[in-house]
């Protein structure tokens, strides 16, 4: 007792049982409030509560200035866009002139869902691959090491995917839809891995032991038990990737820029023309018709990736909750 | 075996039975099924594998093109302030620094913002506005950055030409920082308000994520002390959260440096260091995306790899960073989950 | 060792049922100890201190497993004898029972679902009640009422009315912080604060700006929850390195250091094992000279060791809410009880 900084004031030890009459110990004489008064604010509670709305007020706030700002984008987006639309912007080249008036980005579409297609014929399979491979084969250790690298892909600028595949395979050969789809696939390989990933795990665990201990190879637990129950939620995460992917333009810049005004359906031999090269490059010509075609494809672009996110989300949760349940 | 694959038929649903011509062998199929399950292993490995190879190419490449402009320009490159290609010179400093100063004003702005959202929806809102809330905000970070650049470029750049520069440099006109404006609005500014758009959304969600992962019970605990609601999150929320909110702001960082075409669109190009936010300048993605339009000549090509190794660099660390923070913030939840 | 605490014997009960007679010796032997086991060095001052309280007939330390002489006594007594000579017993300086909480018809649903039904009842000052009933009868859904814990989940809403000291806890006007600031709750699973041992208690007092002398406030808050002496050397270090024992304490010491007037302990101890358990049953005597203690318990007994007061829920069987069976001094409740559902239960025929 006697080493401690504070001894208490009463010279009784604490904790041992005293008289019935004097209390045990003392914490600070009396309370420093009467619990028998109303239940109104005592103390400082008043202004803790205050600062305690002020902060939820700030939060709030907080949260309006994030929707205000995607209302805004939106409103932009569609009020210039909007005026553009017509069957012929779906149907038509731009002008020869690029910043003269009329015509439409139908190459830029065609080339744009052509580039998606092929990315995900890539980075689909292979996500699945290595999804299936850190779930059922890989060591934990490979595994982990194997998520790690995966991280690390995504978190590499998309620019620099761009310049690797330019300087390994543009650079003296010329640009080719297919090294942008490449660019692209590699962007979406590690999201729809991690993603595939995520709903293999939630393959209740019971299916795979059940297979497991009746002797069935691993292939067939695959093939028959597990990839059925998860494909649902690796499509979906598919869409979200392809929704991230779609208006990615820093690695096209690089491999799919110069094109003509023609539609274009080889991926190979020439480049590609597409929609988020074609807004950054008439965003750069300062031209009245040129930005009016921009906004028309970015509304394109936006409607797409917004209708491809939100139903994407809607249906990774149903497809998360059927295989949780 | 046998008399397990035959009962095995309900466990793994009619489907199963019914697909492919593999059906066929698999009662007795056991050279088939070493077959399948050999090939299944090895192709999952080779996927993994071509994974763990582009990553290693990405970086050899980015080297490797790098290195005739690092034997050529050296370290000094770094400290370089001038880019003039048609003139021979070539240094980042100009980019490092566009890039240092863009984040910082940006992870400024948008990490307050983003954990106050953040807690907005894992505390304050009801359960059916953050329903709505949630994917909203998240909607954000789905804009693509040429929409975003290009948005900034028409609407926000004007906009802030016209009223928020001035009134910057006529109340904080003191500080370098707020220096007088360009007449466009293009500038460091205008980028770090882009980016924390696209940055925002990003940490919002991870920080929802990791608040709502705080134990029920420790909150309860704290509110059965008398806490107010801002005390429970000061006192537990935050603290509990503060290591993984740390690592999504490294997230978001990281998205924020690498970003190239939003930044090029309204950062306006500047080639040298100059104090105000208002003016123009450069970061090394939007140099490299900025020099990648043209045709550049050999040596030009290989100082933009030079760039692209620095800011694969910085890429790396806080990459490197976030992972390490979230893996020990997985194990710490755990044991404070117990 | 004590002197009010005779050995039962079977005979006391003669008239009851041999499982009865089994399980309340059990019950007796397990009070004894609760009443005797103090620190050895302080036992003989116990006895002493005790000595002068056996002046009448109706000895006030009634208990469980007393000598039958006491049970008949109580028996014949009027029941507001009963609680006065109870209460001058058991809490020392009131004299008479008051009332803190004066509950009155409360029913509780969460959404369709009602969970507990119609349930009044008076909760006296300075001493132990304890809520016992068979799992989902509502027992815990009633004490988390008591201090508004129960308005964050989801679908909540409740009827009747809880009056604390005469005011209506739920009343518009109430700031429920300030209601849970005077009563305070430990919880199930001990679940201190992701901070150093002095952090946890100092939290609370510091947002009740209570910053005055704030290391004494802690060195009293652990005192009182006899935590002190094992931690005093590292009150720096992580609460988290504590065993489950010493943490349910630090949770006691962390309510106790804001001075609560009442503390809602809900099933505290049913995590701990039996030497932390004493321990906890220990301090609860201790505390409930200065704290008005509720205590809800899975543990009968538990109860029968440390309450004063016992109140019995049940499931209604056609409602399937949680109803107020039995309420009375705890030995009335598992010697005597009027309701046969509790006996039942006291019994171990159900639950």
């Amino acid at each position: 007792m006697t080493e401690l900084p504070h001894p208490p004031a009463s010279s009784a030890a604490p904790l041992q049982p005293a008289a019935d009459d004097a209390p045990p110990f003392d914490l600070l004489a009396g309370r420093s409030f009467d619990p028998s008064g109303p239940l109104d604010p005592t103390g400082h509670l008043r202004g803790r509560q205050r600062l305690s709305r002020i902060m939820q007020a700030i939060q709030t706030g907080s949260a309006i200035v994030a929707l205000a700002v995607l209302a805004i984008v939106i409103y932009s987006v569609a009020a210039h866009g909007a005026g553009a639309l017509s069957v012929g912007f779906f149907t038509q080249s731009p002008p020869v002139n690029p910043e003269g008036a009329g015509g439409g980005i139908a190459p830029e579409l065609v080339g744009t869902v052509l580039l998606m297609i092929v990315a995900t014929a890539i980075a689909l399979p292979t996500g699945i691959l290595i999804a299936l491979y850190l779930t059922e084969f890989a060591p934990p250790k490979v595994a982990s090491a194997l998520r790690l690298i995966l991280d690390l892909l995504n978190g590499v600028p998309t620019i620099l995917i761009g310049l690797v595949l330019f300087g390994l395979l543009v650079a003296g050969h010329g640009e080719t839809g297919f090294y942008a789809s490449l660019a692209l696939a590699i962007i979406m390989l590690p999201l729809i891995a991690r993603a595939a990933q995520e709903m293999l795990l939630l393959v209740p665990t019971g299916m795979r032991e059940a297979a497991d201990a009746l002797g069935v190879t691993r292939w067939r637990t695959v093939r028959g038990v597990v990839l059925p129950s998860a494909i649902g939620g690796i499509l979906t995460a598919t869409i979200l990737a392809v929704a991230r992917a779609a208006g990615e333009t820093a690695p096209l810049i690089l491999l799919s820029d110069v094109f003509g005004r023609a539609v274009t359906f080889g991926i190979f031999g020439q480049a590609l023309p597409n929609i988020p090269v074609y807004i950054l490059e008439a965003s750069e010509q300062a031209s009245r018709y040129g930005f009016a075609r921009a906004w028309g494809a970015a509304f394109v672009l936006l409607a797409f990736i917004a209708l491809a996110s939100l139903g994407g989300r809607v249906l990774m949760a149903r497809s998360r909750a059927k295989l949780v349940q | 075996m046998s008399g397990g694959s035959g009962s095995l038929s309900p466990a793994l649903g009619p489907a199963a039975a019914a697909r492919g011509p593999w059906s066929a062998g698999r009662a007795r199929g056991t050279k088939t099924d070493r077959f399948g399950d050999a090939l299944l292993k090895s192709l999952c490995a080779a996927a993994s594998l071509l994974a763990v190879v582009i990553l290693g190419a990405i970086f050899y490449q980015v080297l490797d093109g790098a290195s005739a402009a690092f034997s050529q320009l050296g370290i000094g490159f770094l400290v370089h302030e001038v880019w003039q290609p048609n003139f021979g010179h070539f240094g980042a400093a100009t980019f490092i620094y566009g890039t240092v100063v863009v984040s910082l004003v940006t992870m400024v702005i948008a990490v307050p913002l983003a954990i106050s959202i953040g807690l907005y929806l894992s505390t304050t809102a009801s359960g059916r506005v953050r329903s709505v809330v949630g994917p909203l905000v998240e909607m954000l970070a789905a804009i693509p950055s040429v929409i975003l650049g290009f948005w900034g470029l028409i609407v926000l750049a004007p906009f802030l030409q016209a009223h928020a520069e001035p009134f910057l440099h006529s109340t904080l006109g003191f500080l370098p920082l707020f220096g007088k404006g360009e007449t466009t609005g293009l500038g460091l500014f205008t980028a770090s308000l882009i980016l924390t758009i696209m940055v925002v959304p990003i940490v919002a969600a991870i920080s929802r994520d990791l608040f709502l992962t705080v134990p029920k019970d420790l909150q309860d605990g704290a509110i059965a002390l008398g806490a107010t609601r801002w005390e429970v999150v000061r006192g537990v929320i935050l603290p509990s959260a503060a290591s993984g909110v740390v690592a999504a702001a490294f997230l978001g960082l990281g998205r924020a440096l690498g970003e190239a075409i939003a930044t090029l669109q309204v950062i306006g190009g500047g080639n040298f260091i100059h104090a105000s936010l208002f003016g123009t300048g450069g970061t090394l993605a939007s140099r490299i995306a900025e020099d990648a339009l043209g045709t550049p000549y050999a040596l030009q090509l290989s100082a933009v790899f030079y760039l692209g190794a620095i800011l694969l660099a910085m890429e790396l660390v806080l990459n490197l960073a976030a992972q390490a923070i979230m893996r020990r913030f997985d194990a710490f939840s755990a044991v404070a989950a117990r | 060792m004590n002197p009010n605490v005779t050995p039962p014997s079977q005979s006391a009960f003669g008239a009851v049922e041999a499982e009865f007679d089994a399980l309340t010796s059990g019950v007796a032997a397990l009070s004894a100890n609760a009443e005797t086991a103090t620190p050895p060095e302080t036992a003989s001052a116990d006895a002493t201190q005790t000595q002068p309280h056996p002046s009448g007939g109706a000895k006030p330390r009634i208990r469980i497993g007393s000598a039958p002489v006491h049970a008949s006594a109580m028996q014949s007594a009027e029941s507001a004898t009963v609680d006065a000579l109870s209460g001058a017993g058991r809490a020392g300086a009131a004299p008479a029972r008051e009332s803190i909480f004066d509950v009155r018809e409360m029913s509780v649903s969460y959404g369709t679902n009602t969970a507990i039904s119609g349930v009044t009842m008076q909760i006296q000052r300075n001493m132990i009640t304890a809520l016992i009933g068979p799992s989902g009868c509502g027992k815990s859904t009633f004490l988390r009422s008591l201090n508004r814990m129960n308005d964050s989940v989801k679908g909540f809403s409740i009827s009747g009315q809880v009056l604390y000291h005469g005011h209506d806890v739920y009343a518009g006007s109430v700031d429920p912080v300030e209601v849970r600031r005077r009563i305070g709750m430990v919880f199930q699973r001990p679940n201190p604060f992701p901070k150093s041992i002095y952090d946890n208690i100092a939290w609370a007092p510091r947002n009740l700006r209570m910053k005055d002398d704030l290391d004494r406030r802690v060195e009293y808050a652990l005192r009182g929850a006899a935590l002190w002496d094992e931690v005093k050397d590292r009150l720096h270090a992580s609460a988290l390195g504590l065993s489950g024992g010493q943490q349910q304490r630090l949770c006691i010491a962390r309510a106790i250091a804001i001075e609560p007037d009442v503390l809602l302990l809900d099933e505290p101890a049913s995590a701990l094992d039996p030497i932390a358990t004493l321990s906890i049953e220990q301090l609860m005597q201790t505390l409930k000279h200065r704290y008005t203690i509720v205590i809800v318990t899975h543990n009968m007994q538990q109860a029968a060791r440390i309450a004063d007061r016992t109140a019995f829920f049940s499931l209604e069987a056609t409602s399937r809410a949680g109803v107020l069976v039995e309420y009375d001094d705890t030995d009335v409740i598992f010697t005597r009880p009027r309701d046969p559902r509790t006996s039942d239960y006291v019994t171990g025929r159900f639950g």
